[in-house]
């Protein structure tokens, strides 16, 4: 037992000393969020400073005229119509459409497959099982950029032009390009055909897009089906044996009564991966497809306008990122379950 | 043989659909393996991997200088063995205490199988095959002294351990860059495995603290804190990194007075660091949201005041919580420096580019994707294992386990 410190007297109590001000509590959050903010003031301003005097200096200060200047480069192969004496901004913009059409095919893609792993993870079969493990495994543990580049030059770029390229049904992979079947003049399904050595189709990648695509959605897909298990798994067992003791099938009841249960864990997770995917899409420029930001470096390389180049890169970029948000976002609220 | 039959076949051939899935699956995974292997050993020429290895190793770094990262992989493998003798002579409750636990000998078996094999596969002359096997060597011993001995030193030995890695940090910076009266490489000779290590242990390093104070701030009752975190880690995680990069390759000289802005590699150092950053302080955000607010309520009224609350208190809970999230966003970090090849710098990646535009490797793209594959997913799997280890170590619900 301590020693009982002697009672104080009853005038001290009374009237607590008010503290000086630079302890008083209500001062301290103000006084140190005046500092933080001056000193990140001073910095930006010393940032900025230096930014307009160096760029003075070099004769490049803040301009957007250069935008309506002609390009000068071609894009190999862009949506909206495009050749070199189109000014940079229609080049960038068939950059940014390009790199559009990639996200979303490999969005879908990426979904898809993961979607199926994930729901393989799940499976009776142990085989299928592990090997759902095996590739999220190791898919995830190699950067995006080497898989880029193996599909390009190690897959797409060995792939045998002509008679001896890779037939499947409704799809010839040559080196050339990968030739789609698809609804040609008068409507009629038309697949590739081998005209004077050379394919045709109605619909006709370039070895550059694919290689993409394929590094997307595979890497993407490993993600994609992490968070597919997840959602699953957060299904309570009792609903897959309600279902199976009412005879519903494995795949059905996936299909009807789990899955739905899940999006609502899946889709926030989704939404993080979209985000990752299209920002991935800029690794574009590692396999030659021309995307926005390997069009944007091509503008640099010719106009040296870096600051211009980066706004409108960062801009194109986190108004995708909030495009997709916006919309998962939507998805959310639909798929949410609602309390009355 | 019995129960193992029965397993096969619960998993595999339960039902006909099911046998005859398992039946393709083999099929087509034997063949994969089959046309694979065959490729490896009768086509694929890695004599490319062989006569660059030093390349893939440290890149351009002169030859009469080499001996500075021997040295420094020298030291490496000694501080190695020390810290894991160390660790493994100060028994947990949960552990019996033996000197060689079950996992110890499979790693130590490990290790001088691929110390005695590898450098032999790859070819390397008698000299440094030899270093390799001193090298593996001398772990193997410092493990085995630290772990005799290492009990004798009492808790000091442990604190000595964890300052050890960052004197070894900065004593390694210096033989790598020069200085102190070595003579100095510049950043641009740095190349290959080194220079991928270099980036990446530099930025998970100074992400880390820069990270938790983002995280701190993001969840400030202070609105300026608040929205400047906010702000800041909005903004990095909405750009992807390559234009991040271009940003500190380009832009930074405009911002910076003229010759103080640091050179093309450390550039990019500090540009992965600062993405890094604001991705890490998510998952500390995460696990400081995981910690009940009456620890913080309740330590602050233990007297404590707010930095020990929080340093104390609040911040090893969310650590422990937010630790797999953290590791997994140091091995992304670890991919992402193969981006530093986009801007022509000349890590792992970059130096297979160099090496494939060499005439007299052209198309052996293969061979040299496929080894980097295999180191990248070996080091990425590595940090999974050892953060799943220190998860069930720092975890206090585990269960004690036996080995």
């Amino acid at each position: 037992m301590a020693p009982v410190p002697p009672a104080e007297p009853a005038s001290a109590s009374a009237t607590p000393p008010t503290p000086p001000w630079w302890r008083d509590r209500r001062v301290i959050p103000w006084v140190v969020q005046a500092v933080v903010g001056l000193l990140v003031l001073l910095l930006i301003a010393f940032l900025l400073g230096n930014l307009v005097r160096n760029l003075t200096a070099a004769g490049l200060l803040l301009s957007w005229r250069w935008l309506q200047q002609p390009a000068g480069f071609d894009i190999s192969e862009s949506v909206i119509p495009f050749n070199a004496q189109l000014p940079y901004w229609r080049a960038l913009a068939a950059g940014l459409v390009n790199t559009i059409r990639a996200v979303l095919v490999s969005l879908v893609g990426a979904t898809l497959l993961g979607t199926l792993v994930g729901m393989a993870s799940f499976s009776h079969n142990g085989l299928l099982r592990r090997l759902a493990r095996v590739y999220v495994e190791v898919v995830r543990n190699i950067p995006l950029l080497l898989q880029l580049v193996f599909w390009y030059f190690v897959v797409f770029l060995t792939l045998p032009n002509g008679v001896a390229a890779i037939q499947l049904p409704g799809v010839v992979l040559a080196k050339s390009g990968l030739y789609i079947a698809g609804l040609g003049e008068g409507l009629r399904w038309v697949g590739p055909t081998l005209v004077n050595g050379v394919w045709q189709s109605p619909l006709r990648l370039s070895v550059e897009f694919g290689a993409l695509l394929t590094g997307l959605i595979v890497y993407s897909g490993a993600f994609i089906a992490e968070v597919v298990r997840g959602g699953i798994a957060a299904v309570p067992k009792g609903q897959w044996e309600a279902a199976s003791s009412l005879g519903l099938s494995w795949f059905a009841t996936l299909r009807r009564i789990v899955l739905p249960q899940s999006l609502r864990v899946i889709v926030p997770g989704l939404n993080t991966q979209y985000i990752s995917l299209a920002k991935n899409s800029s690794l574009a420029v590692a396999v030659g497809y021309t995307d926005l930001y390997s069009v944007a470096e091509t503008t640099l390389n010719q106009t040296g306008r870096a600051v211009e180049v980066i706004l409108v890169l960062l801009a194109a970029y986190l108004t995708l990122d909030l495009l997709i948000s916006a919309l998962m976002n939507g998805l959310n609220r639909l798929v949410q379950i609602r309390e009355r | 043989m019995k129960p193992f039959l029965r397993r096969l076949r619960a998993e595999l051939f339960a039902t006909p659909a099911d046998a005859l899935l398992s039946l393709g699956l083999i099929a087509v995974l034997s063949l994969a393996a089959f046309g694979f292997l065959r490729w490896a050993f009768t086509q694929a020429q890695w004599a490319v991997i062989r006569v660059n290895s030093t390349l893939f190793a440290v890149g351009r770094y002169p030859v009469e200088e080499q001996w500075r990262l021997w040295l420094l992989l020298w030291l490496l493998f000694a501080a190695t063995g020390l810290s894991w003798g160390v660790l493994r002579s100060h028994p947990r409750r949960d552990r019996s205490g033996a000197l060689w636990p079950r996992n110890d000998r499979i790693a130590a078996v490990l290790l001088v199988v691929l110390g005695l094999w590898r450098p032999w596969a790859m070819g390397l002359s008698l000299s440094i095959q030899a270093r390799w096997w001193g090298l593996v060597a001398l772990l193997l011993l410092v493990r085995w002294l630290a772990g005799r001995f290492g009990r004798r030193f009492g808790p000091l030995g442990l604190r000595l351990v964890a300052l050890m890695w960052p004197v070894l940090y900065l004593v390694g910076m210096v033989l790598i860059s020069g200085g102190l009266g070595l003579v100095a490489v510049s950043p641009s000779e740095w190349g290959g495995l080194m220079l991928t290590l270099l980036a990446s242990s530099f930025a998970i390093l100074l992400c880390f603290p820069i990270g938790v104070l983002l995280a701190l701030g993001r969840r400030s009752d202070l609105p300026l804190l608040r929205w400047g975190s906010v702000l800041y880690i909005e903004f990095i995680r909405g750009a992807p990194l390559i234009t991040l990069l271009f940003l500190g390759q380009n832009i930074l000289g405009f911002l910076l007075p003229g010759g103080l802005a640091p050179d093309r590699v450390w550039r990019a150092a500090w540009v992965l660091t600062f993405f890094a950053a604001a991705y890490l302080a998510e998952a500390v955000r995460s696990g400081l949201a995981a910690v009940p607010r009456g620890q913080f309520e309740a330590a602050r009224s233990l007297g404590l005041s707010y930095p020990q609350a929080l340093g104390k208190v609040v911040l090893p809970q969310a650590m422990r919580v937010a630790l797999p999230a953290m590791v997994g966003q140091f091995i992304s970090l670890l991919q992402d420096t193969t981006l530093l090849s986009l801007i022509g710098l000349m890590e792992l990646l970059g130096t297979a580019r160099t090496v494939m535009a060499n005439p007299a490797f052209l198309g052996k793209n293969a061979e040299v994707y496929l080894t980097l594959a295999v180191l990248f997913w070996c080091c990425c799997a590595a940090l999974g294992l050892g953060s799943r280890a220190l998860e069930r170590r720092l975890d206090p619900h585990a269960v004690p386990s036996a080995t």
